[in-house]
């Protein structure tokens, strides 16, 4: 398979990997399929009826008194009350199909090993909790969704601004997030990989720049991420880092950015703790590589117009070694 | 005729200051306004003109919803309630301890000030002070209604400052 094509699948309905995703791509199938059986046969008859050959009418105009045979009657009687009974059994049967599909979507919830995360959208990114009842294992991150295989997870949704909407459309539909409201939508991947998710209610200029990844991966696998991210940011080693620390704890990045293990504590920007270990920077929107993050620091406004990250003018001699200081926030 | 009025009409909004969406800041220059800014009218050798500061963010829409917002980030609100005062004075007032002029203001969020205003300077960019002081003018009606936040979560100023404001500012 092309590379674009595994790409095309990595944010799509019809290529569910869990079971939300299943039942309502279940769903599409079977009324795809059977609609379009229905549409065939209407239009096969309907050209079958005007193809047939009959009285040319505008040669022999039908005589007032002109009536169907008996036979011919009751057939076509017969004919279009059956027709009539299989449209009606048709809508029923797909009533009912929707009906049980939605039953379906909602009885993940009643699974005893669920976990919750919050998703919270902002312009324009996402901020994701680890939900706990112990307060020291509640976990913030930014724009990367872990989430271990074969587990129900709840996704308790809400939004800091306007109206945003979480889509994994591999996953399960949407979801709207809404200002000072929780919604909740309830997914499980079934198998591991990477997942494309997107924004799916415009909520601004950036709307279009507006993604996640979900990561599924096995139980070990996530619980070691976990354990990784719930661990404060180790002190830089050498002299140079230290002085990208510096850089970063004396410049505005502190009044919206968290590092946690330094002074860095804001609250309304993605939590940078981590930052390294994430696939992407600007939800979604480049790669997250040494390069992109000096674009993406240095004119921010370029690369994703009208978005809330400050422009901050650096001292040149700090842009490397703050680069290489973020980098190394594995 | 009536659609090229209509025409000149939306023509003409675009030269609007109010509609103007500067996404890529100036570049800083805090020193000029530092000069400007004053707390007193005592001046040895005769006052002086008063410098005028064109500030940029200014009469724009976008740079005081932009204030707005950063007011809530920055943790105004904390002390400054939404500018009825808290713990830290009201911003919604007449007479202004340390001048209540946009200079003023600017330095005010620069410096700080005795008592628990923070230093700003060095942590906020200067552009983004520059649309919290228009956005505190705004709460005080200092900046045209037209450009101001729709939906504000300011106060609304007493009405005699209102009824005075109208009289000297617009």
């Amino acid at each position: 398979m092309s590379v674009p094509f595994i790409a095309a699948l990595q944010q799509s309905a019809i290529a569910p990997v869990g079971p939300q995703a299943g039942r309502i791509a279940f769903l599409f199938w079977s009324f795809l399929i059977l609609l379009t059986c229905v549409f065939l046969l209407t239009i096969g008859f309907t050209l079958w009826a005007l193809s047939r050959h009959h009285r040319g009418i505008e040669q022999e105009p039908l005589e007032r008194t002109h009536r169907p045979s008996a036979a011919t009657d009751a057939r076509m009687t017969r004919a279009i009350g059956a027709a009539t009974v299989v449209t009606v059994l048709i809508l029923f049967g797909l009533l009912i199909a929707s009906v049980v599909t939605g039953e379906q979507l909602a009885g993940l919830r009643y699974a005893s090993n669920a976990m919750a995360v919050e998703i919270t959208g902002n312009q324009w990114w996402w901020e994701i909790r680890y939900l706990s009842d112990n307060t020291r294992r509640i976990l913030r991150t930014a724009n990367e969704l872990h989430i271990p295989v074969g587990r129900p997870v709840m996704i308790r949704g809400t939004s800091h601004d306007v109206i945003h909407s979480f889509w994994a459309p591999n996953l399960h539909g949407k979801r709207d997030l809404i200002p000072s409201r929780i919604t909740t939508e309830w997914i499980e991947a079934d198998q591991p990989g990477q997942y494309r998710g997107q924004c799916a209610e415009f909520c601004g200029l950036q709307h279009a720049h507006m993604a996640l990844w979900v990561i599924a991966e096995p139980q070990e696998k996530f619980d070691a991420w976990f354990e990784a991210q719930l661990q404060p940011a180790a002190p830089p080693e050498d002299a140079h880092l230290q002085a990208g620390e510096q850089a970063f704890l004396s410049s505005s990045c502190v009044l919206c950015h968290t590092i946690r293990g330094t002074d860095a504590a804001g609250q309304v920007a993605p939590d940078l703790t981590h930052l390294a270990s994430r696939l992407t920077i600007a939800a979604g929107t480049l790669p997250n590589n040494k390069g992109n993050l000096g674009g993406w620091i240095a004119d921010p406004q370029t690369i994703k117009p009208g978005n809330h990250m400050a422009t901050v003018a650096l001292k040149s001699e700090d842009v490397q070694p703050l680069l290489d200081y973020l980098e190394s926030l594995h | 005729m009536r659609v090229l009025a209509a025409l000149a009409c939306v023509i003409a909004l675009t030269g609007c200051q109010r509609e103007r969406r500067d996404l890529r800041p100036a570049p800083p220059q805090a020193a000029i306004y530092g000069d400007a800014a004053r707390e007193g009218t005592l001046q040895p050798g005769g006052v002086l003109p008063a410098r005028a500061v064109a500030y940029p963010a200014s009469q724009n829409a976008l740079a005081i919803s932009e204030g707005q917002r950063l007011f809530a980030w920055y943790n105004c609100t904390g002390c400054h309630s939404h500018g009825g005062g808290g713990i830290g004075p009201p911003l919604i007032k007449e007479h202004w301890i340390y001048g209540g002029e946009p200079e003023n203001i600017f330095e005010t969020l620069v410096k700080g000030r005795p008592n628990g205003m923070p230093t700003w300077g060095g942590r906020i960019p200067e552009y983004q002070m520059w649309q919290i002081v228009a956005y505190i003018r705004s709460m005080n009606h200092l900046e045209p209604q037209s450009a101001s936040p729709a939906r504000a979560d300011s106060l609304e100023p007493s009405p005699t400052i209102q009824n005075k404001r109208a009289g000297v500012t617009r």
